[in-house]
């Protein structure tokens, strides 16, 4: 039976300004990524009800410090993939707001060219696997890359998000149990935001989420995901031990969805009550918390860290203004990128012609 | 008659069919608390209960493949896919389970289920949200396959569909749910499976189409109007089984045909039609026929992209006319 590991309250609590053994530096890179976030988010918000952002658009406020936290203690060479709610973890990843925000826009310049849109945001370069749309999906391909990086006796590691609810599904349990077998590197993360669009949890499985990796013999941890520094220091441990060859990782990461399922649902309803998020955004926000930790260790005073929010709305609005000035796909790209070549023999069948340019 | 919407049409089949039937339930993602991710089952919930109103894990295989054992057991299970892209994860169930039942008992095991949703796309849901999926369907005997465009036909339709004993893909359009139109207020309004429906009578060349893009060849066939050209536009409504007699009649009285289809070409529901007209109607015949479906790429995002991917009303024009040889 594999163990389920919680962090204590020893380590909660310890001193060094209350910042649990992560430097000061890093708990401010920490402080200005999840500001990036959240306001990166708020104009995409605002892009999406101009009408400048179409289709689907899931945002991840609220669960800034899930992503800060796991995806910042990993190498440049570790490999992330994600669901459909990725906008986060992708500049996380470090690819540029702009490219990021101009990907949700649909145009040329953006991290896909485009062609993906805000569920799928992809970075091979910087080892950004995917926005993926089918719930679960994503997480076999996770094993996949665990089995390249095992192949080439490589130092690096798989990160793979997913929502709660993805846990229902049959590629879920197939792929955790491979890596089980082949001893993958790879950490499963369930970014647990308690709720499947408008299905709580509770309402799908008798188990907790927690439990289920344990049939696998996966390590399992419960992290606080609101708090970006629980989250990062149980990321790099993990990390370190999978990177050892210590095999895969499962982390139930307890977080919150501040807003609707995707901009066009409620953010309360049926399925959660109004007092419910206003208890949590007002108790839970993973950015102030990190905030009054700096603030009362002395690492932080009010005015850098206006400085630093200032710095995240100007990085979004830059992210902004480059999306809206960048040009849309050229028609010849619609051809592009099928196949990787156009050989012998008729590939296309819907009797049209071909824009200019094209492959 | 009565003025409703498509998704109200619905609404009032399933609520119909499970008044009538005891053994009809409804399961899928957030039908029930929710009332649909598309509100079709509103108030279903309400009005029969969490026994037969089910909301399901994200679990597409389980769920449907629950759903056909429910069906080989006896119940008459409407299993809802959030859409139809998402039922791709099911086919195995549909495709090796529901499709074959009857069969490989010797016609001892009836399979009667319904599986509907959304299918095709909406508006930059890209490459995974936007697909039409007709053919995974239509492809295997022992399913039928189900399309309607309107209110009244969605009505009559899904009622008919929950009646048949056999596996039925029910595929309606999300950009359909709104619209409105007349549907006859009779209970027992039921529109056979099989048999198409001619929605505009015209004489020089034939519009074949199925589900959604019915309106865009009703659009198509306005622009023709202006330019004197009457066509008839012809919607399958059920592709299997399938109103050959209706569709061979309007290539023989025009003697010109277009396919036109959401989805991609290469074997496609239109290259089975094409097929089937030059067979069976090829003296009649004064042109090749054209199709007109997506372009053969997944749905991009960008927005000029994806206006440039999908049929159009000018794309059925420009067909026709080749077609008319204009
Ligand atoms: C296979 C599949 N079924 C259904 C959907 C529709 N859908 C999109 S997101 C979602 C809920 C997923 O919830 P969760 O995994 O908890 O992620 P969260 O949105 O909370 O981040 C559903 C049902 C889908 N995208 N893919
Ligand atoms: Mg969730």
């Amino acid at each position: 039976m594999a163990e389920t590991k919680t962090v204590d309250d020893e380590t909660r609590t310890d001193g060094a300004g209350g910042l649990r053994g992560v430097d000061p530096d890093t708990a401010l890179r920490l402080m200005r990524e999840m500001l990036l976030y959240r306001r990166f988010e708020e104009k995409a918000e605002e892009a999406y009800a101009i009408g400048k952002i179409g289709g689907f658009c899931h945002l991840h406020i609220g669960q800034e410090a899930a992503a800060a936290g796991s995806i910042l203690a990993l190498d440049e060479g570790d490999y992330v993939i994600s669901a459909y709610r990725e906008h986060t973890q992708a500049l996380a990843k470090g690819i540029d707001a702009g490219a990021v925000m101009a990907e949700l826009f649909g145009r040329a310049t953006g991290c896909s060219k485009g062609k993906g849109g805000s569920m799928h945001l992809f970075d091979y370069e910087r080892r950004f696997m995917g926005g993926h749309g089918i719930v679960g999906a994503q997480v076999p391909l996770a094993s996949g890359m665990g089995w390249k990086i095992r192949y080439r006796d490589e130092d690096h590691v798989v990160v793979c998000f997913m929502g709660d609810a993805a846990v229902n599904q049959g590629a879920f349990h197939e792929a955790l149990n491979m890596s089980a077998v082949w001893n993958l590197p790879v950490i499963y993360v369930v970014e647990n935001n308690e709720y499947g669009m408008g299905t709580a949890f509770s309402r799908v499985s008798r188990t907790e989420i927690h439990e289920k990796a344990c049939s696998y013999g996966i390590p399992t941890s419960i992290v606080d995901g609101q708090d970006v520094l629980e989250t990062f220091v149980a990321f790099r441990d993990l990390a370190a031990g999978v990177r050892g060859g210590g095999g895969p990782r499962f982390v139930d990461l307890r977080t919150y969805r501040f807003k609707g399922h995707s901009m066009s649902d409620p953010v309360s309803g049926t399925y959660r009550s109004k007092e419910e998020v206003e208890g949590k955004v007002k108790n839970a926000d993973p950015i102030a918390t990190l905030r009054d930790v700096l603030l009362e260790g002395g690492h932080l005073d009010q005015e850098s860290l206006e400085a630093m929010d200032s710095e995240a709305r100007t990085t979004a609005q830059e992210a902004f203004d480059f999306a809206d000035e960048s040009p849309f796909p050229d028609p010849s790209e619609l051809y592009a990128d099928v196949y990787a070549e156009l050989g012998d023999g008729r590939m296309f069948f819907d009797g049209r012609e071909r824009p200019e340019g094209s492959v | 008659m009565a003025e409703m919407t498509y998704r109200e049409a619905l609404n009032q089949a399933l609520r119909e069919e499970m008044e009538r039937d005891p053994d009809v339930f409804l399961m899928g993602e957030e039908v029930a608390e929710y009332d649909g991710a598309y509100k079709v089952s509103k108030g279903l919930l309400d009005a029969f209960g969490d026994r037969r109103v089910v909301d399901s894990p994200i679990a597409e295989l389980g769920f449907a493949g629950l759903g056909v054992g429910a069906a080989m057991a006896g119940l008459k299970p409407v299993i809802e896919f959030m859409t139809f892209n998402f039922s791709i994860l099911a086919l195995d169930q549909v495709i090796n389970h529901a499709a074959k039942i009857r069969y490989m008992s010797g016609g001892q095991i009836p399979c009667p289920i319904v599986f509907r949703g959304p299918n095709g796309a909406a508006l930059q849901l890209s490459a995974q949200h936007s697909q039409a999926c007709e053919t995974y369907y239509v492809h295997a005997p022992g399913v039928k396959v189900v399309t309607p465009a309107t209110p009244a036909d969605a009505k009559g339709l899904l009622k008919a569909a929950i009646r048949d004993p056999d596996p039925v893909a029910f595929m309606e359009g999300e950009l359909l749910y709104n619209m409105k139109g007349d549907v006859p207020d009779d209970d027992d309004f039921v529109i056979p499976l099989g048999v198409a429906d001619v929605k505009q009578e015209g004489d020089d060349v034939t519009i074949l189409t199925h589900g959604k893009t019915v309106h865009v060849a009703l659009q198509a066939a306005r622009k023709l109007e202006k330019d004197g050209v009457s066509a008839e536009v012809v919607d399958l409504r059920t592709i299997r089984p399938l109103d050959v007699e209706t569709i061979l009649a309007s290539v023989r009285k025009t003697n010109r045909a277009v396919y036109l289809e959401e989805g991609w070409s290469f074997a496609g529901v239109g290259a089975q039609i094409v097929s089937l007209v030059q067979e069976e109607a090829f003296d009649w015949l004064d042109a090749p026929v054209v199709r007109v479906t997506q372009a053969d790429v997944p749905m991009p995002y960008a927005k000029n992209l994806e206006q440039l991917a999908k049929p159009s009303a000018e794309r059925v024009v420009a067909a026709c006319n080749r077609v008319l040889y204009r």
